[in-house]
C-alpha cells in the first residue's frame, strides 16, 4: 500500500487542499462557511466558472490556447437575449438565438485561428474588444431588466430558482436527498459494473479497497453536499446545467474521437497530422464549443442578475482559465480533465466566499486568488520536474 | 606512454532505483583521442556529466583525477575553468543571434555589463579561423548549416580554452563530407596536444578516429581497447558493446515472394515551400513491388525526407508535379487521411518530433491513425483500444510494463516500435520507413529488421530510408540513390557493394 502513497497524494493534491481551505474557513468564521445557505450560493454564484470552464479546457487542451474574448461574449450574447424578452418575444426563442450567437461567435474566432493561423491570443483579444463595444451597442448603454418568468425559474434567477420539493413539508428538501441518495447509488452501480466487465476481459483493475475507498469518499460527499443543499431550498436549477455540462464534457474529452485529438494536438501536433487528423477542425471544434459555452454562460448570467449590463462578464475569462490551471490543465497542452476544473472552480469559489464572509478587502482578496494560481502552477511545474 | 591527464576512479551513480554507473574507472592519456562506445542507456553520457560537474561532487561516489589533482566540481564553471569543456549532442545555440554572440554567450568579452563588440567579434573570428571556418563572426547562427554550427560549437569550447575536449555525438546530425571534416578537424587538434574524448554510436568514426576506446555496457567499463596495439575493427567493438558476437547484424529474408507493383511514381518534382524556386525533389521516378524492400540512400539533405512526404498526402513542399499510382491507379493524395486511406503509412524520421504523442500513453499511439478501428460513430470503444495496443505490442515485442505506460518514458527502440505498431495498425500495403533504426541500439536494429522482413512476408512493400549504408546493403532487395534532389543511380543487392555506391553519388556530383 505503501507504494502508491505519493502518486494518489499528487493526484488529489488539489481535492485536499480544497478540503483543508474549506475546513480553515469553516474553523476561523466560527462555523459559517459550510452554512447550507452558503454551500447553495457558491454553486449558483459560480455556475459561470463551471460552464465557461467546460469551455476553455477544449481550447487549453489544444496547447496550452486560451480564449480571452469569452466574458465579453457573455455579456454580448446575454445583451440580445435580455433585449429580446425586454421586447416580450419568447424565451425559448431568446434562448436558441442565444446559443446559437454564442456558436457563431465561437466559429468566428476559431476560423481565424484554425484556417488562418492567427495566433488564439491575439484573435480572441481581438474578440474581447469587439463584443465588449458590441455588448454596449446592443444594450445601448442602458441595464436592461429581464422578467420573464419561465425564463427565470429555468436557469436560476432571481428568488425562486430551486427545484421544488414534491414530497416537502417544508423542513428538509426531501426531494434533494433523495436525488443526493440515488446519485451516489449510481455511481457505485456503474463503478461496479465497470470492475467487474473489465475483470471478466482480465483486464487488470485496481486493487478492490482502493475501489471501495474511493466510492465510499465520493458518495460521502455527494450525500453531504445534497443534505446540505436540503437543508436550505433544495438544487438551485443552475446546479442542473452545471451537471448537465460537466457530464456531457467529460464524455466528450474521455471517450470521443474528437476529444482524443483535442489531446493529441496538444501533445504533438506534426505527428496527430501526419496521423491523418485535421487539426484544423480540432481547433475548430475547441473554439466552437467554447462560443457555444460563453453563450449558456450568457444566459445563466442574465438569469441570476435578472438583468443585463454592458459590464457585465467582465474577468470572467480569467476565472475559467484560472479554474482549468489549478485544476491541474498543462499550459502547454495535452493534459487536463473535467474533474480538475471542478475542483479548481470550487477552490476559486470557496476562497472567494470565505474571504468575504470574513470581510476581507477585497483587493486583498484578488491577491489571495493570484497567489493561489501561482502556487498551482508552481506545485505543476515542480512535481513534473521531479518526474524527469 | 604518454602522461595521463585524466583518471575517473570508481565511479558510481545511483538514480533513484537505478544505478546508471557502477565502479566505472576511466583513463585517459594527454594528447589523445579517447572515444566511449555503448549501446543506449549504457552510461555513457551520465559518466561525462559527471566529469563536466553537471552532477555535482557528492551526487555520485569515486573520484576524479585531473592534471594529478582531485576535483570536486559543483557545477559547470567549474570544470570548465581547469579547461574541461563538453559540446552536447543538441547544439545549444540560439538561432537568432550571430556566431561571434553566441561563442561568448555567458562568457562576454568586455566589462562587467558592458560588451566590448569589437573584442567579442575579433576573439570570434580567430577561433572561427582555428576551426577553419571561414564564415564572419557576424553571420547569424540560422543562416549556416548544421555542419558550420558544429564547428562554432567547437570554436566555442575553444574560446573557453579547452583543454580537454568532450564530444557528445558530434556527428549525429552531420552528412558524410562534414563528419569526414570534423573527424579530420579532430586529428588536426590532436597534433597540436589536445586532448578529447568523443562519445559515438558511429562505429566507423570510432575507429577511424580514436587512440582508445573505451566500452561501456550495463554501467560498467567493459573494456578499454588500444588502437595502436591492435588490430580493431567495428566487429571487434560491437563484441564488446553486446557482450557476445553478433556473426549476423541483419537478418535472413528468405522465401519471399516479389510480386505485382504496388507503387510507381513518376517525374516527381517538388519545391521547396519558402523558397518556391528552388526544387528540392528533381525529377525522380521509382517503383516498388509487393514483398520488396526498396532502399533509399542518400545525404541527409539529399531530399529523401521531402520525397517521402510529398507522397504521403502532400505533407510537404510546394508546385508538386509528377503521377503516382497505387495499385495500378493513378490517384492524388491532397492530405495524409487519403494517403492513409489509400493504403500507405509513412514512418517519420523524426519520432519524438513529428512521430509520437509522448505524453499520451501506448495505447493512445496506437490507435492515432486508425481512430475509425476502434471507435464507432465517434464514440471510442477504450477496451477495444485496449485490446489493440496489447496485440501490437505483443507482436512487436515492445518491452513495458503495460501499455498504459506513457511514451515518453520508453527507450528509443520501444519508441520506434510503437510508431510502427501505430502505423502497421492503419492496415497499410506500402510502408515508407525514414530512418526506422536511428539512434537505437543494435539490439533493438536487429528486431526493427526482423518486422521490416515480417512486413515483406506479408506482401506488404517497404521503403526504407536510410544513410546507414551497411544498413542499406543488408536489408534491401534494390536500392535507389538519391543526391541533390535526383536518383542517381538504382542497383540490385546482388551488384551493389559501399564502393558503387558511394561512386555515383560522386559521379553525380562532377557532373
Amino acid at each position: 500500500m505503501s507504494i502508491n502513497v505519493k502518486a494518489v497524494l499528487k493526484k488529489y493534491f488539489m481535492v485536499l487542499v480544497l478540503v483543508a481551505v474549506l475546513l480553515a474557513f469553516h474553523a476561523v468564521t466560527g462555523g459559517k462557511m459550510l452554512l447550507a445557505q452558503n454551500i447553495n450560493n457558491l454553486i449558483s454564484q459560480n455556475a459561470y466558472v463551471f460552464v465557461l470552464a467546460a469551455g476553455m479546457l477544449l481550447c487549453i487542451l489544444t496547447g496550452g490556447n486560451i480564449d480571452l474574448a469569452c466574458g465579453s461574449v457573455v455579456c454580448f450574447v446575454g445583451g440580445i437575449g435580455a433585449v429580446m424578452m425586454d421586447h416580450d418575444l419568447p424565451a425559448l426563442l431568446a434562448v436558441v438565438v442565444m446559443l446559437i450567437g454564442g456558436l457563431l461567435v465561437g466559429a468566428w474566432q476559431g476560423f481565424w485561428i484554425a484556417y488562418i493561423k492567427v495566433p488564439p491570443f491575439i484573435a480572441t483579444l481581438a474578440g474581447m474588444y469587439a463584443f465588449r463595444g458590441l455588448s454596449n451597442v446592443v444594450l445601448q448603454g442602458y441595464a436592461v431588466g429581464v422578467r420573464n418568468e419561465f425564463f427565470l425559474n429555468v436557469f436560476g434567477g432571481g428568488a425562486d430558482c430551486y427545484v421544488p420539493d414534491f414530497f416537502g413539508n417544508g423542513e428538509l428538501n426531501i426531494t434533494c436527498v433523495l436525488t443526493g441518495i440515488i446519485l451516489a447509488a449510481v455511481y457505485v452501480i456503474l463503478v461496479m459494473r465497470k470492475r467487474i466487465a473489465a475483470k471478466a476481459k482480465g483486464y487488470s483493475v485496481e486493487p478492490f479497497y482502493s475501489t471501495l475507498i474511493k466510492a465510499v469518499i465520493i458518495c460521502a460527499a455527494v450525500i453531504w453536499f445534497f443534505f446540505k443543499l436540503a437543508q436550505y431550498k433544495g438544487i438551485p436549477t443552475s446546479l442542473i446545467w452545471i451537471g448537465i455540462v460537466l457530464l456531457v464534457y467529460s464524455y466528450i474529452t474521455a471517450n470521443t474521437t474528437m476529444g482524443r485529438y483535442l489531446y493529441a494536438v496538444g501533445g504533438n501536433e506534426k505527428a496527430t497530422t501526419l496521423s491523418g487528423i485535421d487539426s484544423r477542425k480540432v481547433y475548430l471544434f475547441a473554439y466552437v464549443n467554447m462560443g457555444l459555452m460563453a453563450g449558456l454562460g450568457g444566459i445563466l448570467t442574465i438569469a441570476r442578475a435578472t438583468q443585463a449590463q454592458p459590464t457585465f462578464g467582465q474577468g470572467y475569462e480569467m476565472d475559467a482559465i484560472a479554474a482549468c490551471f489549478i485544476g491541474g490543465a498543462s499550459a502547454y497542452g495535452g493534459e487536463g480533465n473535467i474533474f480538475g476544473i471542478v475542483i479548481g472552480a470550487l477552490l476559486m469559489g470557496v476562497i472567494n466566499m470565505g474571504m468575504s464572509i470574513m470581510g476581507t478587502d477585497a483587493n486583498y482578496q484578488k491577491v489571495i486568488k493570484g497567489l493561489v494560481v501561482l502556487g498551482a502552477i508552481i506545485f505543476d511545474v515542480l512535481s513534473n520536474k521531479k518526474k524527469n | 606512454m604518454g602522461k595521463v591527464i585524466l583518471e575517473m576512479k570508481n565511479i558510481t551513480k545511483t538514480f533513484p532505483g537505478v544505478k546508471a554507473l557502477d565502479n566505472v574507472n576511466l583513463q585517459v592519456e594527454e594528447g589523445e583521442i579517447h572515444a566511449l562506445v555503448g549501446e543506449n542507456g549504457a552510461g555513457k553520457s551520465t559518466l561525462m556529466n559527471v566529469l563536466s560537474g553537471i552532477y555535482p561532487y557528492g551526487t555520485y561516489e569515486g573520484s576524479i583525477i585531473y592534471n594529478g589533482e582531485e576535483c570536486q566540481f559543483q557545477k559547470i564553471k567549474d570544470s570548465e575553468n581547469k579547461g574541461i569543456v563538453i559540446i552536447h549532442q543538441e547544439l545549444a545555440l540560439v538561432p537568432q543571434m550571430s556566431i561571434g554572440e553566441n561563442m561568448f554567450l555567458g562568457n562576454e568579452r568586455g566589462k562587467k555589463n558592458a560588451i566590448n563588440w569589437n573584442e567579442t567579434y575579433g576573439e570570434a573570428d580567430k577561433y572561427l579561423k582555428m576551426v577553419g571556418l571561414s564564415e564572419s563572426s557576424h553571420v547569424l547562427i540560422k543562416d549556416i548549416g548544421t555542419g558550420k554550427q558544429q564547428l562554432v560549437e567547437i570554436a566555442k569550447a575553444l574560446a573557453k580554452h579547452a583543454k580537454l575536449l568532450i564530444l557528445d555525438e558530434p556527428t549525429s546530425s552531420l552528412n558524410e563530407t562534414d563528419s569526414r571534416a570534423l573527424l579530420d578537424l579532430m586529428l588536426e587538434f590532436k597534433k597540436q596536444g589536445m586532448t578529447m574524448i568523443i562519445i559515438s554510436h558511429k562505429l566507423n568514426e570510432v575507429v577511424y578516429v580514436a587512440d582508445k576506446i573505451t566500452v561501456v555496457r550495463d554501467g560498467s567499463t567493459v573494456e578499454t581497447l588500444d588502437c595502436h596495439n591492435m588490430e580493431i575493427d567495428e566487429d571487434r567493438i560491437i563484441r564488446g558493446m553486446v557482450g557476445r558476437e553478433i556473426t549476423n547484424r541483419f537478418p535472413k529474408r528468405e522465401n519471399v515472394a516479389i510480386g505485382d507493383v504496388n507503387m510507381e511514381v513518376k517525374n516527381w518534382s517538388v519545391h521547396h515551400p519558402v523558397y518556391t524556386e528552388r526544387k528540392v525533389v528533381d525529377n525522380v521516378s521509382l517503383t516498388v513491388r509487393a514483398g520488396e524492400v526498396v532502399g533509399i540512400y542518400g545525404l541527409m539533405g539529399a531530399g529523401r525526407t521531402e520525397l517521402a512526404m510529398s507522397i504521403f498526402g502532400q505533407s510537404y513542399g510546394y508546385g508538386i508535379t509528377g503521377t503516382l499510382t497505387i495499385h495500378g491507379r493513378e490517384i492524388t493524395l491532397k492530405n495524409p487521411r487519403e494517403a492513409i486511406d489509400a493504403k500507405l503509412a509513412y514512418v517519420t524520421e523524426d519520432r519524438k518530433g513529428n512521430g509520437l504523442v509522448l505524453s499520451n500513453p501506448i495505447r493512445v499511439n496506437t490507435s492515432l491513425a486508425n481512430m475509425k478501428g476502434v471507435s464507432e460513430k465517434g464514440i471510442i470503444d477504450v477496451d477495444k483500444e485496449y485490446a489493440v495496443a496489447v496485440e501490437y505490442k505483443d507482436k512487436l515485442k515492445t518491452k513495458t510494463p503495460t501499455v498504459e505506460q506513457n511514451v515518453g518514458n520508453l527507450s528509443g527502440g520501444n519508441q520506434q516500435k510503437v510508431l510502427l505498431a501505430k502505423w502497421m495498425y492503419t492496415d497499410p500495403d506500402i510502408l515508407i520507413l525514414d530512418e526506422p533504426t536511428r539512434g537505437i541500439d543494435v539490439g533493438a536494429k536487429y528486431e526493427i529488421y526482423c518486422i521490416i522482413n515480417d512486413l515483406v512476408r506479408a506482401g506488404k512493400s517497404v521503403i526504407m530510408i536510410s544513410s546507414e549504408l551497411p544498413e542499406v546493403l543488408g536489408m534491401s532487395d534494390r536500392i535507389y540513390i538519391m543526391n541533390e534532389g535526383r536518383f542517381v543511380g538504382e542497383l540490385n543487392a546482388d551488384e551493389a557493394t559501399q564502393e558503387s555506391i558511394m561512386a555515383s553519388i560522386i559521379q553525380s556530383g562532377r557532373e
